[in-house]
C-alpha cells in the first residue's frame, strides 16, 4: 500500500532570520544616545519638577540642594554597599568553587553533602539567611583569651556570601560537567592524579564558560545589598532612610529614592553590559 | 617478577571486559614484544578501542590479565603512575589541553607529574616538537592548528614522558586524507626509531607496510593474526576475508 502524498504547505521551513533588538552590536546599544537622553531628561523633570512646584516658597530649599547636601553620607553608605557585595562575592565564590568541586567527587558520600549543602542554600529566600545569620552567629568569639568582635555587618557579607556560594558551587558543576571527558582521559594517561587534572586542566578551563554567570551573579548580588538595612546595618537604604525622616519632607521621597536607584543603574549595567559581550564571544568563540 | 627484554613487553591472556551486560572483550589474548609494531583492524563495535584502552587501565577489566614490562595492569593496587610512565596514548580527538599552547602541552606532565627541571623538559620539548616538524608552533595555541598539526602534537607530549609503548587509538580517523600522511610519516618515524607502537587502524595500506603483526578483531575476540603479507594476501577466516573484501 503506498502511503498518500504529504499534502503541500506542511513542510518544516527554514524562516528567515529575524533581527533581534539584542543582535545589535553592543556599542550600539550601550552608547544609543536617544535612549540615554530620554532617561537624563525624565531623571532631570522627576529632580526639577518639585522643585518648581514649591517654587512660590521662599524658606524651602531646592530638591537639587537637598540631594547635593546629602550626597557625600549617601555615597559613603554606598560605597559600604559595595564593600559588602565585593567582600561577599570573595567569599562565597571561594566556597562555590570548592563546593563545586565537591559535586563531582567520586566519593559519592562527599558528592551527596555537596549537593545537599549547595540546594539547601540555593533555595533558600536570601532575607532568611540574613537573619539566621544576625541570631545565629555570637556577637563575639573567644579564641585564646582574644576577643573576635562580629559586628552586623560582618554577619551580613556571611550571609550574602552564602547564595553566592550555592549559585557558584552549581556555576562550577555544570562548567565542570561539560568539558569533554577526552580531557580526563588524556591527561589521566599522563600520569596525573584526580587533584592534578582538576587544578591543571579542568579548573582552568571552566574559568571562561562561569565568567559570565559569575558577573550576573554579583550585579545581582550588589542589588541586593540593601536587604542589610533590614537586619540593620548602616547601609545606602538606612541613611537614605534617615536622611529623609531628618528632612521630614513628602516631595522628597520619589527624588531621592530615583537618586539611589540610579546610582545602583550606573553601577550594575556596565557590569551586565560587560557579562553579554563575554556571553557572545565566547558563544561564538569556544 | 622481574621483567627482561626476551619477555613481551604487553602481555593480555584470556581478558574478559563487559559494560553492563554487553560483552567488549571476549578472551583476549597477545603478546608484543619490545620494538615491535601491532596494528589492531575489525569492524567498529568489535572492542578495538576497548582492548587498547584496557592496556593503559583507563578501562578495567572483569578478567584474564594484562602486564606491561611485567607490571599487572589488572590489580586493585596497581600504581598506575609506575604503569602510566611506561605507556604513552593518543587518541582519536587529539585531546590537547586548549588554554595551554602547543610547548607548554608537551612540557606539563614531566614537569608536573615527574617533577623534572624545567629547563631540562624545554630542551626536550623543543625538540620533540622539531621531532613532529612543528618547529615555529611552540607558542600557539591548540585551537590555532589543523587536526594533523594537533595530532603530532598529542604524540609529543605523550613522548615527553619517554614512554616504552604507544598506544594509537584511531589517532587518523578525525582527519581528512591530506593530514593523515603528516601523522602517519610521524608515526612511521617513531617505529623506525625503534618505539614499541599497539595501534588501532583503519588505515589498510599503512597496517601492511608498517606492521610487524596484523590482528583481526570480531566480536569481541581476535580472529585471525599475521604477519601483514599473509594476513592480507592469505586470510584464513572467513569472516576476515569478507571484512578485507569490504573495504580494500
Amino acid at each position: 500500500m503506498r502511503t498518500p502524498p504529504r499534502p503541500r504547505g506542511h513542510m518544516a521551513v527554514l524562516h528567515p532570520m529575524r533581527i533581534r533588538a539584542d543582535a545589535l552590536p553592543l556599542a550600539e546599544r550601550m552608547f544609543n544616545l536617544w535612549t540615554l537622553a530620554a532617561l537624563m531628561l525624565a531623571f532631570a523633570a522627576v529632580l526639577i519638577a518639585p522643585a518648581f512646584a514649591q517654587g512660590s516658597a521662599p524658606a524651602r530649599r531646592g530638591v537639587i540642594e537637598i540631594l547635593l547636601e546629602w550626597t557625600p553620607t549617601l555615597a559613603g553608605g554606598f560605597g559600604f554597599n559595595v564593600l559588602i557585595s565585593i567582600l561577599s562575592m570573595a567569599i562565597g565564590t571561594v566556597l562555590g568553587v570548592l563546593l563545586g568541586v565537591l559535586q563531582v567527587s567520586p566519593l559519592r558520600p562527599v558528592r551527596s553533602i555537596a549537593w545537599l549543602v549547595t540546594q539547601f542554600f540555593r533555595n533558600s529566600p536570601w532575607l532568611v539567611l540574613l537573619f539566621y545569620c544576625i541570631l545565629l552567629i555570637p556577637f563575639q568569639i573567644e579564641i585564646f583569651g582574644t576577643t573576635i568582635p562580629f559586628p552586623g555587618w560582618i554577619k551580613a557579607i556571611i550571609g550574602l556570601s552564602l547564595p553566592v556560594m550555592a549559585y557558584m558551587s552549581e556555576y562550577m558543576r555544570g562548567a565542570i560537567l561539560s568539558i569533554p571527558t577526552g580531557q580526563w582521559e588524556s591527561a589521566e594517561s599522563l600520569g596525573f592524579t584526580r587533584s592534578q587534572i582538576m587544578t591543571n586542566v579542568i579548573l582552568p578551563q571552566t574559568v571562561k564558560r562561569v565568567l559570565p554567570s559569575w558577573m550576573n551573579l554579583y550585579a545581582v548580588l550588589t542589588m541586593a545589598t540593601p536587604l542589610v538595612s533590614i537586619i540593620g546595618v548602616s547601609d545606602v537604604m538606612t541613611l537614605t532612610r534617615a536622611a529623609l525622616s531628618a528632612e521630614g519632607r513628602v516631595d522628597l521621597l520619589i527624588p531621592m529614592y530615583l537618586y539611589i536607584l540610579s546610582w545602583f543603574f550606573i553601577y550594575c549595567y556596565p557590569i551586565s553590559a560587560v557579562t553579554r559581550l563575554l556571553e557572545r564571544k565566547y558563544s561564538v568563540n569556544t | 617478577m622481574t621483567w627482561t627484554q626476551e619477555q613481551p613487553i604487553v602481555s593480555l591472556k584470556d581478558v574478559h571486559k563487559s559494560f553492563g551486560t554487553v560483552k567488549v572483550l571476549r578472551g583476549v589474548s597477545l603478546d608484543v614484544m619490545k620494538g615491535e609494531v601491532i596494528c589492531i583492524i575489525g569492524p567498529s563495535g568489535s572492542g578495538k578501542s576497548t582492548l587498547i584502552r584496557c592496556i593503559n587501565a583507563l578501562n578495567d577489566i572483569q578478567s584474564g590479565s594484562i602486564t606491561v614490562e611485567g607490571l599487572e595492569v589488572n590489580d586493585a593496587k596497581l600504581d598506575k603512575l609506575a604503569l602510566r610512565k611506561k605507556v604513552g596514548m593518543v587518541f582519536q580527538q587529539y585531546n590537547l589541553f586548549p588554554h595551554k599552547t602547543v610547548l607548554q602541552n608537551v612540557m606539563m606532565a614531566p614537569i608536573k607529574v615527574l617533577r623534572q627541571n624545567r629547563n631540562d623538559v624545554e630542551k626536550r620539548a623543543r625538540a620533540l616538537i622539531a621531532k613532529v616538524r612543528l618547529e615555529g608552533k611552540e607558542g600557539a595555541y591548540p585551537g590555532e592548528l589543523s587536526g594533523g598539526q594537533q595530532q603530532r602534537v598529542a604524540i609529543a607530549r605523550s613522548l615527553a614522558m619517554n614512554p616504552d609503548v604507544m598506544l594509537f587509538d584511531e589517532v587518523t580517523a578525525a582527519l581528512d586524507p591530506e593530514t593523515v600522511k603528516e601523522v602517519l610519516t610521524t608515526i612511521k618515524d617513531l617505529a623506525a626509531d625503534g618505539m614499541t607502537c599497539i595501534l588501532v587502524t583503519h588505515e589498510m595500506g599503512f597496517a601492511r607496510e608498517i606492521a610487524d603483526c596484523v590482528y583481526f578483531t570480531d566480536r569481541g575476540v581476535i580472529v585471525e593474526s599475521g604477519p601483514p603479507a599473509t594476513f592480507f594476501d592469505n586470510a584464513q577466516d572467513p569472516r576476515t576475508q569478507q571484512f578485507l573484501s569490504q573495504i580494500l
